[in-house]
């Protein structure tokens, strides 16, 4: 109900011509920034492992701030703007089950929008990938146990979201970007200052990146050192205990946040803004 | 078995913790101050009081949207802080004077929706939408998005999501804020008819249209500044004030007689002059009906005529004057002021 409900909200607010052209064009020109910014400082060089690594780590990317800010984003959503969450409060349903199917409908113009960035690299600028090198069965549990991981993660930012009396959209953008610099999205993470790199170490979202890329172009994403060292059984371990870590966080600090939003009052606090 | 009481609340209290900018000290609103209710099933017991009177705070506590600060509440037999999760699917509520709902869907997508949530089955819910759109006047709009309606209709809708799940205690915060007089009509009237319909059924109405819970309500607690000032039935609360007779008069110029004499008359509460066009109005309270006579003799003596006489019956509106001491409109003025 909650996934119909997000799809319609996303889907409906234009009609379906404009909709299909934004659903192509978005991905495509935040991935062609990224595309003109390595040309200009590789110099053109696109047959280097790199130029892989950054395009699909990028591609990937795009369902953080859909999956995880999308969860995060319907508190914001249904409080301010359709002023329907003291309803769905009052409704006999699991808040969290109901955020979450809001999230679902993000995965979904989420993947058509990877889906699309990683043909355009495919065919435009020669993204190394071979439909038959694919090891579909790590490719597919990855991509799950991630998009999992990332709507509890998003709920972690609607608790928190729930218990911010203002229009507090940057939550989930602020740990949007955050996780972008941390979890090796676009450099390995060696290129950053040592001392920092432990919180890269710390994000299931480093070790999701690095199996999609294993899983999709395995010989060249094994030509970084960062993680170099682990098998991929091992990587999907640490991914699989961190996501449940993250995931009991999740669930705990949004139940605590869910009772401080209702001694505070602002299940139903609007800002007008 | 059903509990008996519908809503129960004992020392109920509310305080809000108000944050300002950086350099102001943190404020503290009492909204609801040891409050003491019992609703019986089946009854529209209504809210009475000016805004910021604590009213929707008490819904908002009741329909375990906020916690209370102190003492307890039930609803239907469950606590709503303790046990929020068997509160919920017996209640809902409905919020006036705002236009809530996704304006995406149409009037029947958002309703059916909402019943979804409920556990209704679909082909039911719909039914029963129908049904319950027909009874507003809105069957013709069911497939209107929400974006297009009317603030009205966008409330009416509203009105229908509370209704549709058929919950055992209905909570409506100013249902007919906003509406026309004909929408508010008929909301009222759909509201009793609801009621009728099945005797387990209770309705809890804020409101600050005095005529309004006159209208409707089996029982009414005014409530001010937090405070329950009073619970009774309508006719019980006017009766307080029905131990003085309250007479209006309209007269022809005073020819010296003034406010004083009439005041000095042994029969005679409370007196009000106010000049009118051609004469004067008064407003006389007596101690007993018969008491005119002698008002009457006083017009005579100075030559006044009686040209219009009321006598006068109270109101809600005369009963919150006497527990607080001005009008709701007053105290509504002195609260924005304050």
């Amino acid at each position: 109900m909650a996934a119909w409900l997000g799809w319609l909200i996303e889907s409906n607010w234009t009609d379906p011509f404009l909709f299909a052209v934004y659903s192509i064009v978005k991905p495509l020109s935040g991935a062609a920034i990224l595309v003109i910014m390595y040309g200009i400082i590789s110099g053109g060089n696109f047959n280097t492992p790199l130029f892989p690594y950054i395009y699909l780590g990028n591609a990937f990317y795009i369902y953080v701030g859909a999956v995880m800010t999308g969860v995060s984003w319907a508190v914001v959503d249904d409080r301010e703007h359709y002023k329907t969450l003291k309803y769905m409060y009052i409704a006999p349903i699991y808040i969290p089950v109901y955020l979450l199917g809001r999230g679902v409908a993000r995965f979904i113009t989420g993947s058509i929008a990877v889906f699309i960035t990683i043909m355009a690299g495919v065919l435009f600028l020669k993204v190394p990938l071979h439909f038959a090198d694919i090891n579909w069965g790590l490719f597919l549990v990855t991509l799950i146990l991630g998009v999992v991981m990332l709507a509890l993660l998003g709920l972690l930012l609607a608790g928190i979201t729930l218990t911010v009396a203002r229009h507090e959209g940057f939550i989930g953008e602020a740990t949007a970007g955050a996780l972008y610099i941390f979890s090796g999205a676009v450099f390995p993470l060696d290129v950053l200052p040592a001392w920092i790199r432990p919180v890269g170490y710390f994000m299931p979202t480093t070790y999701w990146l690095e199996l999609l890329r294993r899983s999709l172009v395995g010989n060249v994403a094994q030509a970084f050192p960062t993680l170099a060292n682990f098998s991929n059984l091992q990587i999907l371990g640490i991914l699989l205990g961190l996501s449940v870590f993250f995931g009991t966080v999740s669930i705990w600090v949004f139940r605590y946040c869910d009772r401080l939003a209702r001694e505070r009052g602002l299940i139903d606090h609007t800002t007008n803004y | 078995m059903p509990h008996s009481l519908a809503i129960e609340t004992h020392e109920l209290g509310r305080i809000y913790k108000l944050r300002g900018s950086k350099k102001e000290t943190r404020k503290e609103l009492v909204a609801l101050q040891d409050v003491n209710l019992t609703v019986e099933r089946g009854e529209l017991f209504g809210l009475l009081g000016p805004n910021g009177a604590g009213k929707t705070t008490l819904i908002k506590v009741l329909t375990t949207l906020l916690s209370p600060t102190s003492g307890w509440a039930r609803v239907a037999g469950a606590d709503v802080h303790a046990d929020p999760e068997s509160v919920r699917p017996r209640i809902n509520m409905v919020s006036g004077g705002e236009s809530s709902g996704y304006g995406l869907l149409t009037v029947r997508e958002n309703l059916w929706m909402f019943s979804q949530f409920y556990g209704a089955p679909s082909k039911e819910a719909n039914e029963r939408i129908e049904a319950l759109l027909e009874m507003v006047g809105m069957k013709d709009r069911m497939h209107t998005k929400s974006s297009d309606l009317s603030t009205g209709l966008r409330q009416k809708m509203n009105i229908v999501r509370g209704f549709l799940t058929d919950p055992e205690v209905l909570f409506l915060d100013e249902p007919t804020l906003g509406l026309d007089v004909g929408a508010s009509r008929d909301v009222r009237k759909f509201i009793i008819e609801w009621l009728k319909a099945d005797k387990e059924r209770t309705l809890l109405l804020t409101t600050h249209y005095m005529v309004e819970a006159d209208e409707l309500c089996d029982r009414v607690a005014i409530i001010n500044k937090g405070r329950v000032l009073a619970c009774d039935t309508p006719s019980a609360l006017k009766q307080r004030l029905q131990k003085d007779v309250t007479f209006e008069i309209e007269t022809s110029p005073l020819n010296g007689l003034t406010m004083q004499m009439m005041e000095e008359q042994p029969e005679v509460k409370k007196a009000a002059l106010t000049e009118i066009e051609g004469g004067a109005r008064w407003k006389l309270s007596l101690v007993e009906e018969s008491a005119l006579a002698r008002v009457f003799n006083l017009f005579a003596q100075k030559d006044v005529k009686v040209m219009n006489l009321n006598k006068r019956q109270p109101t809600l509106e005369d009963v919150f004057v006497e527990l607080v001491g001005r009008s709701m409109a007053e105290e509504e003025s002195n609260e924005r002021s304050e």
